[in-house]
C-alpha cells in the first residue's frame, strides 16, 4: 500500500523529521531535538503538531440531522451552541467504542474530527446509520494542525487576529491570507491550545509563520507522552471495541439528559453499567521506581493474582518518571491501591492514582 | 595502549589488563533517542558473550544491552541508572554501563575496530 503524505511533508523533511508510518501516512515521530525536549518545549512554550492525517468530517443538515445524530452519539446535541464542541464516541450496539472524536456544531451542520486509523470505517458506519440522508464530506482538501502550550495563544493571535477570545471547546471561522480557516480552542496535550483546519495549499505558509513567531514543530512521539501525562486516551490502545465509555472512565462525556431517556446506540449497556457498575475500569498507574511498564504489561494484586493490563505506558518528561494507564478489576481501582507490574519477568510495585499525571491549564474564560 | 573494539549490537568495549569496560555507542544512542531508563547486570553475576546484560529504554521502546564478551561483572555505573540522560550526553566515556573481569581474551578478536564499526553503522542505518 502506498503511504500518504500530508501537505507539511516538505517542511517536516526540512526540519530533520524522523518519519514513521502511522495509519497509512508518513508522519514525523520526532525532529532533531528529540521527544523529551519537544515535550518540554510544548509544556513551557508552544508546539505545532501536524494532525492532518485525522479525519475532518463535515456533515450538512438542519434539526433533522441533529435528531438523527442524537440517536448515534450520547450527547445533548439540540442544546449544543453554535461553534461549541464536545468529546464523544461512536459506539456499537454493545457500547464498544469504534472511535473517540470531537464534534462541533457549525452553521451548516456538524464537524467531526476522527482518528486517522478509524476515519474511513467511521464514515461508512455513519453513512449507513444516517441512511445517506445528508451530505457528508470527509475533507481531504483541508489540513489540520494543532498549536499547544502556554505561548500558543499569543503566537497564533499574532498570525490570525481574534483567536484569543475563543473559550475552551469552542471555535469559529477566521481568515488567513483570505482563506477560511476553522479554529477551535482545544487539543490533546493537557495544555491551552488550538486546532486549525485550513486548506492544504495554505498550511505550509501558516505553519512557517507560527514557527517564525517562536513555535516549533513537535512529533507524534511527544504528542503521545503529552497526552498520557494529561490522562487522555489513545484509540487502539486505551479504547477499542472491547471497552465501553463507562469502563474507560469517560462517563463525564455522556450527557445526563440523554441517559435519562436512553435511545442512542449502546444506551442499554451504558445505562446498565452506570446502574450496576463495571467489572473492569480504566485507571492511572504510577510505578514506584523508574521502571517503565508499557502496553500489555500484566498487573497483579498483593496476592499475586492477575487483575489487569496496562494499555499505555511511557516515561513522562514533565512528571520526570514513568506513567501508565490500564484496565483493572473494579475492586482494585481505588486510589493508592498497591499493585505489581510484571516487566521482563520481575514484579515491580506501583500505585493506582488519579488522572491526569500532569495538571491541565485550559482556558475557561478567555480574556476579552 | 588499550584499544576500543565494537560489536554488531552497538556496544563498545575497552580492555585494560583483564578488566573490560562496556557501554553503548553514540550511534546506538542516536538510533534510540532520549534514554529514560537503564537497567544493569548485578555485580558478581556472570554474563556470557552475546547474552543480555541490561536494558535501556527510550520514550518509545525498550532495547536489550548485550555483552560482547564473557566474564564476571565487577562494577556497574549507578550514575546512569540515577540519570539515564547521561547516556545520551556522553555514551562512549563517562556513561559506561558495566565492567567485566573477562574469561577469554580471544573473544576480543571477534569484534570490530573503529573504522570497521563506523562503516557497519553507516551501512545498517542507511
Amino acid at each position: 500500500m502506498n503511504t500518504k503524505k500530508t501537505s507539511l511533508y516538505q517542511l517536516h523533511q526540512e526540519s530533520n523529521a524522523k518519519f514513521v508510518e502511522f495509519a497509512g501516512y508518513q508522519m514525523p515521530i520526532q525532529y532533531s531535538e528529540g521527544i523529551v525536549e519537544e515535550h518540554k518545549f510544548t509544556r513551557n512554550h508552544s508546539g505545532i503538531f501536524d494532525v492532518s492525517h485525522m479525519g475532518q468530517l463535515f456533515i450538512y443538515g438542519d434539526e433533522n440531522l441533529t435528531k438523527d445524530l442524537e440517536k448515534i452519539f450520547p450527547l445533548d446535541l439540540k442544546n449544543l451552541k453554535l461553534n461549541h464542541s464536545k468529546y464523544s464516541f461512536l459506539m456499537d450496539k454493545d457500547a464498544g467504542i469504534h472511535d473517540d472524536l470531537i464534534i462541533t456544531k457549525t452553521n451548516e451542520g456538524f464537524l467531526i474530527i476522527l482518528n486517522a486509523a478509524c476515519k474511513d470505517n467511521d464514515f461508512k458506519i455513519l453513512k449507513e446509520l444516517l441512511e445517506e440522508k445528508y451530505k457528508m464530506v470527509l475533507d481531504e482538501n483541508r489540513s489540520l494542525i494543532a498549536i499547544q502550550g502556554p505561548k500558543s495563544s499569543q503566537i497564533l493571535t499574532d498570525v490570525v487576529a481574534g483567536v484569543k477570545d475563543l473559550n475552551f471547546m469552542s471555535g469559529n471561522w477566521f481568515s488567513f491570507q483570505d482563506q477560511k480557516v476553522y479554529i477551535t480552542r482545544s487539543g490533546y496535550t493537557g495544555e491551552d491550545g488550538f486546532e486549525i483546519s485550513i486548506p492544504n495549499d495554505f498550511v505550509d505558509k501558516l505553519t512557517r509563520e507560527l514557527i517564525n513567531k517562536g513555535s516549533k514543530l513537535i512529533g507524534l512521539g511527544a504528542r503521545d507522552t503529552l497526552r498520557l501525562e494529561a490522562g487522555l486516551c489513545l484509540y487502539g490502545h486505551d479504547l477499542d471495541k472491547d471497552k465501553t465509555p463507562v469502563e474507560a472512565n469517560l462517563k463525564w462525556a455522556i450527557s445526563k439528559e440523554r441517559i435519562s431517556k436512553g435511545d442512542f446506540i449502546g444506551s442499554d449497556i451504558i445505562i446498565k453499567q452506570l446502574n450496576n457498575g463495571v467489572s473492569k475500569i480504566r485507571v492511572g498507574i504510577k510505578p514506584e521506581g523508574r521502571i517503565i511498564a508499557r502496553e500489555k504489561t500484566k498487573i497483579f494484586n498483593q496476592s499475586d493474582v492477575h487483575i489487569g493490563e496496562i494499555t499505555s505506558g511511557t516515561f513522562g518528561p514533565s512528571v520526570n518518571g514513568p506513567v501508565a494507564m490500564g484496565y483493572i478489576e473494579n475492586e482494585f481501582s481505588k486510589k493508592d491501591t498497591k499493585v505489581f507490574l510484571e516487566v521482563r519477568g520481575k514484579k515491580h510495585p506501583a500505585n493506582i492514582c488519579g488522572l491526569p499525571f500532569y495538571k491541565k491549564s485550559y482556558v475557561k474564560g478567555a480574556t476579552k | 595502549m588499550s584499544e576500543v573494539k565494537y560489536s554488531k549490537e552497538h556496544e563498545w568495549i575497552k580492555l585494560e589488563g583483564d578488566v573490560a569496560t562496556i557501554g553503548i555507542t553514540k550511534h546506538a544512542t542516536e538510533m534510540l533517542g532520549d534514554i529514560v531508563f537503564a537497567e544493569l547486570p548485578e555485580k558478581g553475576s556472570n554474563v556470557e558473550k552475546d547474552g543480555t546484560a541490561g536494558v535501556v529504554e527510550s520514550t518509545k521502546a525498550a532495547s536489550d544491552v548485550y555483552t560482547p564478551v564473557s566474564g564476571e561483572v565487577v562494577d556497574t555505573n549507578q550514575a546512569i541508572v540515577d540519570d539515564p540522560s547521561k547516556i545520551n550526553q556522553d555514551p562512549e566515556d563517562s556513561a559506561w554501563f558495566f565492567k567485566l573481569k573477562i574469561k577469554d581474551q580471544s573473544e576480543m578478536d571477534t569484534l570490530m575496530n573503529k573504522d570497521d564499526y563506523d562503516k557497519f553503522a553507516k551501512e545498517t542505518s542507511a
